[in-house]
């Protein structure tokens, strides 16, 4: 592991901001922060930069404990969620502050900016104050000037925040490549899950000041193993009644959470799924609205209301409309501990699921 | 309909404007314009006579004494005050800003009793100074004699500075800051570099204030000083040959007065000067 936190408790007077938190993140892998407003992400950021101190626990760079080492000497870059760019210097004085501090000659600074700008594609931009550059390209300057004295630990907060929805699908994937490519083990701070699951190697989930679970986006899309997770990770909706459904259990659990993708829906007549109808029920369409790339259906099967995806290439519905409903699969929970539910009537059947 | 409304708003206009210049007139131009022209109703060379005497020349020299070293002190404690209130968070913080407005809210002539008080013969700092001037073999005297003006003077003018900047500072936060201490920039490199420039223009400005104010410092200076030709100041001074009641002495009190409207003139313009640049200049860097 290159990072690692281990137990670290971190308290705002009574308010517990960090509780026994655990990280570990190996080495030129770009982990996720992921969690709600408030949960503490910011938090766990400052403390690994040195910017905040823990109460109690061990952070642990390259295999040395970093608590007692200033800010300064942790090898570490780190990327504002504002940016904080030095806004009476040029793009050029910028990148060039954190080389000018360690003393680096001036021809050296010069080849390694010249280097940074081509690798950040700002060519061009040095003379050009903050206020002169568009969100994206404050963005890279932030970026570049943090990986200018080479750290090898580069920390982000919210990088993506302040900028477009439009470009940000973009910039996210240069910012992955950009950070593979470089090499340099990465921490970033988001609130978003498609940020997340698109750009990070390992997720590592926070709530409460906790850390719910870590893992790569895949598993914890799988497998989430806390009801927490279970529901914030997906367009989950809870369901109590869960084991009103068709082919589930009652069981220990407390309750279920169901993704759009574990429900299946299809009309009457639909031959593809003639081997399953027997274990549908029947729902009836309550809403339909337009995703941009398929149809959001809510179905009502008895008492439950069921979210599912339809592609825009079958066969259009409507309001009122009865439909076969058959629930794959489901994430049940207990106070602590998610589980995933196969629908048992389905176990060693044939499917076909579009 | 729409004319007569426009031409009922300009009427307002109007009216608003000759108010206000008429206010101005009677209340600033006038006053300011009788005292240059009484300072010269007994001829030029009276007037340069009357600005040559021994008195005047000494007050001067004690008013620019008492102003520069006010403006130093003032400068070095608002921006460590103001640094201290915007950078940093501590127990008492609200007090020590509150406690910095204080010379705003009191009356100067209080303040020059309050050090009279302290420093006096009755004052309880008095035998620490006495102990001081044995001990070293000195004669250090506080009240009614220069430490005295400068001290008075430093205490009316405190809060200008540090009110000028502490807005600019809280408005910029602690982001560009602590991105530099990242970096490993010191304490005084991240001040010059990072906070200096962003205060700039407002510490300019708060030090041109202050030296306005400590040029014209009255109240607290006449508790503390009452040696003509030694200690007083330019208003001192001023009040002295005023009082003298003779006409020529009326004229010469007319005719120092000048120096201080021409000096606050001066600083009106510099500010304004200020004002401009800075405007110019801060739209090139803030979006
Ligand atoms: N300096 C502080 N003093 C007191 N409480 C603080 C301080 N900094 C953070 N907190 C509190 O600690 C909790 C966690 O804050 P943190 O900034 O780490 O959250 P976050 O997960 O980054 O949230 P966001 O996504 O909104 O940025 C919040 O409830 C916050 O109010
Ligand atoms: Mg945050």
């Amino acid at each position: 592991m290159y990072v690692e936190l281990k137990h670290i408790h971190k308290n705002y007077g009574s308010y517990k901001a960090s509780e026994d938190i655990n990280i570990g993140i190996e080495k030129g892998k770009l982990a996720a922060l992921l969690g709600p407003s408030g949960s503490g992400k910011t938090t766990i950021l400052r403390m690994i930069a040195g910017l905040e101190t823990p109460d109690s626990g061990d952070i642990i760079i390259d295999g040395k404990r970093v608590n007692d080492i200033p800010p300064a000497e942790r090898g570490i870059g780190f990327v504002f969620q504002n940016y904080a760019l030095f806004r009476y210097m040029t793009v050029y004085e910028n990148l060039a502050f954190g080389l000018e501090i360690k003393k680096v000659p001036k021809k050296q600074i010069r080849e390694r900016i010249m280097e940074l700008m081509e690798l950040t594609g700002l060519n061009g931009l040095e003379k050009r104050y903050p206020n002169q550059l568009s969100g994206g390209q404050r963005q890279r300057v932030a970026f570049a000037r943090a990986l200018a004295p080479n750290p090898s630990l580069l920390l982000l907060d919210e990088p993506f925040a302040a900028i477009d929805a439009k470009i940000r699908g973009e910039l996210r994937k240069w910012l992955r490549d950009m950070i593979h490519k470089v090499g340099v083990t990465s921490i970033f701070v988001t609130h978003d899950q498609d940020e997340a699951v698109e750009a990070a190697d390992e997720i590592i989930i926070t709530n409460q000041g906790r850390i719910e679970q870590s893992g790569p986006p895949l598993q914890i899309y799988k497998s989430p193993g806390t009801p927490f997770v279970a529901e914030f990770i997906g367009e989950s909706s809870k369901v109590e009644g869960y084991h009103q459904l068709k082919g589930f259990d009652k069981g220990k659990y407390k309750g279920a959470v169901i993704r759009p993708e574990f429900v299946e829906s299809f009309k009457n007549d639909n031959l593809k799924f003639k081997d399953i109808i027997d274990y549908s029920e029947e729902g009836v369409i309550e809403d339909i609205s337009f995703r941009g790339n398929c149809l959001e259906v809510k179905l009502r099967v008895g008492d439950i209301l069921l979210t599912t995806h339809r592609s825009l290439e079958r066969r259009p519905v409507e309001i009122g409309e009865r439909m076969h409903v058959i629930v794959y699969r489901m994430y049940a929970y207990d106070d602590d501990r998610a589980y995933l539910l196969e629908n048992k009537e389905l176990i060693g059947k044939e499917m076909i699921t579009f | 309909m729409k004319s007569n409304r426009k031409s009922g708003s300009q009427g307002i206009k109007w009216v608003l404007i000759s108010v206000s210049v008429l206010f101005m007139a009677i209340m600033l131009v006038l006053p300011l314009v009788s005292v240059i022209v009484n300072s010269l109703s007994l001829g030029i060379p009276f007037y340069l006579k009357s600005l040559h005497t021994e008195y005047t020349l000494s007050a001067l020299m004690v008013t620019l004494l008492a102003a520069v070293i006010a403006v130093l002190v003032n400068t070095f404690f608002g921006i460590v005050a103001a640094w201290l209130i915007t950078k940093f968070s501590f127990k008492g913080k609200q007090t020590l800003a509150a406690l910095i407005d204080i010379p705003f809210s009191i009356s100067p002539v209080i303040a020059g009793l309050a050090f009279l008080m302290t420093f006096g013969r009755l004052g309880w700092a008095n035998s620490y100074i006495n102990q001081i001037n044995q001990l070293f073999g000195v004669d250090i005297k506080i009240v009614f004699a220069l430490p005295g003006v400068v001290l008075a003077t430093i205490f009316v003018t405190f809060p200008f500075v540090s009110r000028e900047i502490i807005p600019v500072l809280h408005a910029q936060g602690t982001d560009e800051e602590e991105a530099a201490a990242l970096m490993g920039a010191s304490g005084f490199y991240i001040f010059r570099k990072i906070t200096f420039p962003h205060i700039k223009w407002a510490l300019l400005y708060g030090v041109i204030l202050c030296t306005a104010r400590a040029l014209g410092e009255f109240g607290a200076v006449n508790a503390l000083s009452k040696a003509r030709g030694k200690t007083f100041t330019l208003p001192l001074e001023i009040d002295a040959l005023y009082l003298a009641g003779s006409s020529d002495s009326i004229t010469a009190a007319f005719a120092v007065s000048s120096i201080l409207v021409i000096m606050a003139v001066t600083v009106i313009v510099a500010r304004n000067i200020l004002e401009y640049q800075a405007g110019k200049k801060q739209g090139r860097y803030e979006s």
